[in-house]
């Protein structure tokens, strides 16, 4: 019991310094704050992928009562923690990735054109910005034709991750 | 039928709808991982950067200390300069320095036209953009006249602006020539209606720096009242030493590139510390200090302050004759010949130094007060309040300064009062940042224009980028830990009670930050730096694994060798100073004497013996002397092959 709560008491000490120093890249003038657009990141570079709408909702709660545009180390440290600790908004597994793109890929070609990956990335879900959708495709898009060839897309952005 | 089908329909487009969400989040933190990563790796250029200045101002105070130790200077090395009339000095240095030299007929290269106009800067930049070299004439030439402008010019230039007239500011440029190239080519070149601010760190680290400055330079004789130069703490013949300049030169010019150096110590001294826009920005290099004065900054001698690792002396009281010619006005020149001055009326007051010290080296930081700046060694960091007290001290608006890059090329702090401008894109790297300059006109808000010189003709994906970007950081970050082997080891067997080889993250993270004094996040960067096992410990002695020094003889001992690869820059430029007869060589005697005095100041604890013997080996024709720049050469470093190579992916994008 006493070495249980030891462990954890280590493990939420470990969580600490881990968002301590994600946050602290992110804070320019080193005074304990960060601009609220940097918060999102943050929040992924550690591991996590809340979608927008969920960290909309994140953001609110750790801002100030009247939003400064900045948000204070004090009041994430809690927050983060505790998604750490409850381990939400886990990291999408490279299979449901892959179906998520057959879904789409309806007629099963393994491929998608680029015109299909701009109309559902840009009109469903939480839209792309077009800069969003610029940066994926000069990435994943072949030139010659013109489509993503989204096996061989995630296989190599997870490779790339790792 | 119609139900039927709409509500497959509707199926269809929820599954499709849940499906393009999961790619968007997936994609998105992708995007952010990747930001991170470059976040971080700017984290270490910068970090590394800044101790690096730090290790540039311990080495001023390893001057001063060797100075009232070292007595082996040569008597007779010493030169007294007189204080005759500045009119016969310029004439007989002109000589010295120009018309001594010719540019022979087969030379290709531009050819200036004295007195200068717009057709030379034409030149000059068309002349750059082929890669041609300026010869020494000129470059010598344009310095002396230069020179001899700026000697007219106050310490601050006051200048107006107008709805027809805006002026341009730009920041540090460190050499970077195709950033100057795209800044004119988007905001034309200098001219009456044109006017710029060039706001120091023209030179070191890029390789064009001498370019650069000529086309400054230049501008500056056909422009003078419309193109304007502040000093950058760069502009400082001693980190020139350091940062890559000096190298540059003396690379460019194997005839007379002492020559250039030489003149270049009393130029950098005359260039003006700051410009004042419209009586109400103020636009300087680095920063200020609760104590900046302004008036006595208008007021300084400023071509006194030759350099930042020359501190005034403490007294400017005589002692006997004696320690007159050893402490009072000794100084190194550029190529290390010890000189005496003749009074003590050549030196600024302590006071007086560090005032310009503050407004070349400090940062703005958020939080409040003045803090010595502990992480680059000089000025300091001053906060919003030390802004506004200052700004409304002398009526001010704003503070334009430059100093420190910024992702974006350009960041505003301090409530909107203080200006950061960096005009030097992917300064660290490929794809690091952007480069930005201000246009001012007063009455209106200071507009922003940002850029990116790309090598490729198409744009890389973000990927690719940061993937340079941290391998660059890693790499050098790499050779940090390596250079510290020993007491890192020893760090990490401190810790690791039960001999197993392994640390925690934490501790591992622990012993890092303590012994290379860098703060880092150590944490997220230790998939990089270590092995990892499954338990998420870490194999410490990985943190060697892919880098080594290469020793330079078998018999060197590793300590030894680790030692003097960490100072190699700080023993280049004590061993440059040395030489008092520049011959690359120094001797035995010498090169004992001044490893004494090394050891004892920066605490190094490394056998005489072993040097001994290092330098015995060093002495490759037997004759007693050391060629320091082979001996230094001998230290680097050699990262594993297969580390630097990653997967080629460009095929599929």
């Amino acid at each position: 019991m006493a070495d249980e709560k030891d462990r954890e008491e280590i493990i939420v000490a470990e969580f600490h310094k881990k968002i301590k120093e994600a946050f602290e890249v992110f804070d320019h003038e080193s005074n304990n704050t960060v601009d609220v657009r940097e918060i999102g990141t943050i929040i992924r570079s550690l591991g996590c992928c809340p979608t927008e709408g969920e960290l909309h909702d994140l953001i609110a709660e750790v801002e100030e009562e009247e939003p400064t545009g900045y948000i204070r180390f004090e009041k994430f440290l809690p927050v983060m923690t505790e998604i750490l600790l409850e381990r939400k908004y886990r990291p999408i597994p490279e299979d449901v990735l892959l179906r998520a793109f057959e879904v789409l890929d309806s007629a099963k070609r393994g491929f998608l054109t680029k015109d299909e990956l701009i109309k559902y990335m840009t009109e469903e879900g939480e839209p792309f910005s077009q800069e969003e959708m610029e940066e994926m495709l000069s990435a994943a898009i072949d030139p010659e034709s013109n489509s993503i060839n989204y096996k061989d897309y995630i296989t190599m952005m997870v490779t790339d991750e790792n | 039928m119609g139900c039927s089908s709409s509500s497959t329909k509707t199926r269809r487009s929820d599954t499709s709808l849940r499906a393009a969400l999961i790619i968007q989040n997936w994609y998105r933190g992708y995007k952010a991982r990747l930001k991170a990563r470059q976040h971080y790796a700017l984290t270490i250029f910068q970090s590394i950067e800044y101790a690096d200045e730090q290790g540039q101002m311990q080495l001023s105070t390893f001057f001063s200390f060797m100075l009232e130790n070292y007595t082996h200077i040569h008597k007779e090395e010493l030169e007294l300069r007189n204080q005759s009339l500045e009119s016969e000095q310029d004439m007989r240095d002109r000589w010295d320095y120009v018309d001594s030299i010719d540019v022979p007929d087969s030379y290709n290269g531009p050819r200036l036209q004295f007195p200068l106009t717009c057709t030379d800067i034409d030149l000059l930049l068309e002349a750059f953009k082929e890669q041609q070299i300026l010869h020494a004439h000129y470059v010598l030439e344009v310095l002396f006249e230069t020179k001899k402008v700026l000697k007219q010019m106050p310490n601050f230039t006051h200048i107006q602006t107008s709805p027809s007239k805006e002026v341009t500011i730009c920041g540090d440029l460190h050499g970077k020539l195709d950033d100057l190239f795209l800044i004119f080519y988007k905001n034309g070149l200098p001219s009456e209606r044109n006017p710029y601010v060039f706001n120091g760190d023209f030179v070191d680290r890029g390789k064009n720096s001498i370019e650069i400055l000529m086309i400054l330079c230049v501008s500056f004789l056909v422009y003078p009242n419309d193109l304007h130069l502040n000093r950058g703490n760069h502009e400082d013949f001693m980190m020139n030493l350091r940062y890559g300049f000096t190298k540059e030169i003396l690379h460019k010019y194997k005839l007379h590139g002492k020559r250039i150096l030489q003149i270049l110590e009393e130029f950098y001294a005359w260039l003006p510390i700051g410009t004042i826009v419209d009586n109400e920005i103020l636009v300087i290099h680095g920063g200020i200090s609760e104590t900046t004065d302004l008036n006595l900054l208008h007021r300084v001698e400023r071509n006194k302050m030759k350099s930042v690792l020359i501190p005034p002396t403490e007294t400017n009281r005589d002692h006997d004759t004696d320690s007159k010619h050893n402490k009072v006005g000794v100084t190194f020149n550029a190529h290390g010949r010890i000189k005496t001055n003749g009074s003590p009326t050549e030196h600024l007051t302590k006071h007086e130094w560090e005032q310009i010290i503050d407004i070349l080296w400090s940062d703005p930081r958020g939080k409040n007060g003045c803090f010595p700046n502990t992480c680059r060694g000089g000025g300091c960091y001053f906060g919003p309040d030390v802004t506004s007290k200052i700004l409304n001290k002398y009526q001010l608006k704003m503070l334009i300064r430059s100093h420190e890059c910024k992702p974006e090329g350009y960041e505003i702090c301090h409530d909107g009062k203080v200006v950061t401008i960096f005009s030097a894109s992917n300064y660290y790297e490929e794809g690091s940042n952007r480069g930005a300059y201000i246009k001012l006109c007063s009455g209106t808000t200071p507009r922003f224009f940002q850029y990116q010189v790309t090598k490729a003709t198409c744009f890389q994906p973000l990927r690719q980028r940061v993937d340079t970007m941290e391998n660059s950081a890693i790499k050098i970050l790499r050779e940090r830990v390596i250079s510290r082997k020993s007491d890192l080891t020893r760090a990490f067997q401190l810790q690791d009670h039960r001999k197993s080889g392994k640390l925690s993250v934490s501790q591992w993270a622990f012993c890092m930050e303590n012994i290379l004094g860098l703060n880092l996040p150590w944490r997220s960067l230790s998939s990089n730096l270590v092995n990892i096992d499954q338990n998420g410990n870490v194999e410490y002695m990985s943190s060697f694994q892919n880098i080594r020094i290469e020793k330079p003889v078998q018999e060197a001992h590793s300590t030894l060798v680790e030692t003097l690869y960490r100072y190699r820059s700080d023993l280049e430029i004590i061993f440059n100073a040395i030489d008092t007869d520049h011959s690359g060589l120094i001797s035995m005697e010498e090169f004992r004497a001044m490893w004494k005095l090394f050891s004892s100041h920066y605490n190094v604890h490394i056998d005489d013996s072993q040097v001994n013997k290092l330098a015995n080996i060093m002495d490759l024709n037997k004759d007693g002397s050391i060629d320091f720049n082979e001996f230094l050469k001998a230290f680097y470093v050699v990262h594993r092959y297969e580390d630097l190579m990653k997967p080629d992916v460009t095929n599929l994008g």
